[in-house]
């Protein structure tokens, strides 16, 4: 049972067919070819599916590509500003807070819903944001860095 | 997998109509119910999204002071009503112990209740508040207690074409505090092994004048311990009242052992929790609790 999505992708209108069975991940990753998201665990407990739906983070496995019609959607695609990279991926190159770089572009989207909320988070605040995603390489030490200076870098930037 | 069909009516009632049609069922958040249609659990052609009814997306505190929380309405957006978390710090408390901040960005209130899981975290707490719940139908709406929701592991009391359409908590009652715990392995994303919900009121003099008990995974269902409840009654909150009422839950649980935990260690947490968030709602009450 194929129906066109309507939705914004990235700031781009999109319309999309997808089956009814997609997952707003599946719409992503197969239908439109942005593979940045990762499908770890397909259920929910990963987080390496994260997307901004509506600005919050979300996973992706677990919405329906239904639901995200006329929902705008952001995914580690449409983070970096042009060439320039956001300041919580530029943090985590530099703080060695991606291996593998499987989990990343999850961390990255809760990293960025978190600052864009709270300015100066601690790091229980950081920790608790990235909660629902695991990294099996790093352990989590040098996330948490990275987001904190994130975090520093970009009030020090802001106006 | 068989084919799928996504409905997103705007009124309660064509929701009634589009379960009515057969082989249907609501989606709230769909953190239970998206896995278990994709892991092969549950067979269903069509979903029916209730996220886009206003009302049950809504919460909001009624005239008599009390709160309507819609279905549908997701952990975040329970946890920002500044009102209710005022009112009952309690049922944000236990929203935020469901999954990921992911999670509670989509899963709600109503799906906890809705999916009958013994372990589900935020329903005790609302039993223990003597919340209700309204329900649509084809013949119109109706509500009971949301503790007569709930039929046996992953079963609801709901008729096919029904659904839940809020969930209604009284006012909060003066010299009232209420506290859900629960034991888990790791800090987050797990599921709990056996919680516990308390709720006590006191009365001028002093003493404890109501209070309710429901358990979370010793049982089929969220559990009451009515004899745990009794006890507490009439009595001047103290540790040892406190851990006599544990050990009374801990005899009325019903656990099952399994991977998790054993039937004694499940019964040991009741003792605990029980205890534990009794001294939670003392303290939320500004008692000052003789020591043991
Ligand atoms: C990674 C992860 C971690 C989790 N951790 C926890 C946890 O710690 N504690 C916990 O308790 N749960 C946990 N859960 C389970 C789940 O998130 C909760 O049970 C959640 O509250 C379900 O809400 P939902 O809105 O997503 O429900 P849905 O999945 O949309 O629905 C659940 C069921 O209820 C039915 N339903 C939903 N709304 C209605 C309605 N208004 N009327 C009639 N029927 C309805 C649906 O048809 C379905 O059968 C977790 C899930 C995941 C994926
Ligand atoms: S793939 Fe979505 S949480 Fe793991
Ligand atoms: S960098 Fe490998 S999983 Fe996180």
């Amino acid at each position: 049972m194929n129906s066109v999505i309507r939705c914004e992708i990235n700031g781009e209108e999109r319309e999309v067919l997808a089956d009814g069975r997609d997952t707003l991940l599946d719409l992503l990753r197969d239908r439109i070819g942005l593979t940045g998201t990762k499908e770890g665990c397909g259920n929910g407990n990963c987080g390496t599916c994260t997307v901004l739906f509506d600005g919050e983070p979300v996973n992706a496995c677990l919405v329906l590509a239904g639901e995200a019609s006329g929902a705008r959607i952001t995914t580690i695609e449409g983070i970096a500003h042009g060439n320039v990279l956001d300041a919580v991926q530029q943090a985590l190159i530099t703080h060695g807070g991606t291996q593998c770089g499987f989990c990343t572009p999850g961390i990255v989207i809760s990293a960025v819903a978190l600052l864009d909320r709270k300015r100066a988070p601690t790091d229980d605040e950081i920790r608790h944001a990235i909660a629902g995603n695991l990294c099996r390489c790093t352990g989590y030490d040098k996330i948490v860095e990275a987001i904190r200076s994130a975090a520093s870098s970009s009030r020090a930037s802001a106006p | 997998m068989k084919p799928l069909a996504y409905e997103c009516p705007t009124t309660a009632a064509d929701a009634v109509a589009a379960l009515g049609r057969g082989d249907a069922r609501a989606l709230a958040g769909g953190t239970d119910l998206i896995v278990q249609i994709r892991e092969g659990r549950k067979s269903v052609g069509r979903v029916v999204d209730l996220k886009r009814i206003p009302e049950l997306t809504a919460i909001a505190q009624q005239p008599d002071g009390g709160f309507r929380i819609g279905a549908a309405a997701n952990f975040n957006k329970i946890a920002a009503h500044a009102a209710l978390a005022n009112a009952y710090p309690s049922v944000p408390n236990s929203g935020r112990l469901v999954g990921s901040l992911q999670v509670q960005n989509r899963a709600g209130l109503g799906g906890n209740i809705c999916n009958a899981a013994p372990s589900a975290d935020a329903v005790p707490v609302v039993i223990c508040l003597d919340a209700r719940a309204e329900i649509a139908g084809p013949k119109g709406r109706r509500q009971v207690a949301v503790e007569a929701l709930f039929a046996s592991p992953g079963r609801n009391t709901l008729a096919t074409d029904e659904i839940l359409v809020s969930i209604l908590l009284p006012p909060v009652r003066p010299r009232s505090a209420s506290c859900y715990l629960r034991f888990t392995p790791r800090r987050e994303m797990d599921i709990a092994i056996a919680g516990a919900g308390v709720w006590i009121a006191l009365g001028s003099d002093g003493t404890i004048e109501d209070s309710r008990i429901t358990l979370a995974a010793v049982a089929p269902v969220p559990l009451r311990t009515p004899m745990a409840e009794k006890a507490l009654k009439g009595e001047r909150p103290s540790h040892a009242l406190f851990a006599d009422a544990g050990r009374t839950a801990a005899r009325e649980a019903t656990p099952i052992g399994d991977t998790r935990g054993s039937v004694d260690y499940r019964r040991e947490l009741v003792a605990v929790l029980t205890q534990r968030a009794l001294l939670s709602c003392a303290k939320d009450l500004k008692l000052r609790i003789t020591s043991p």
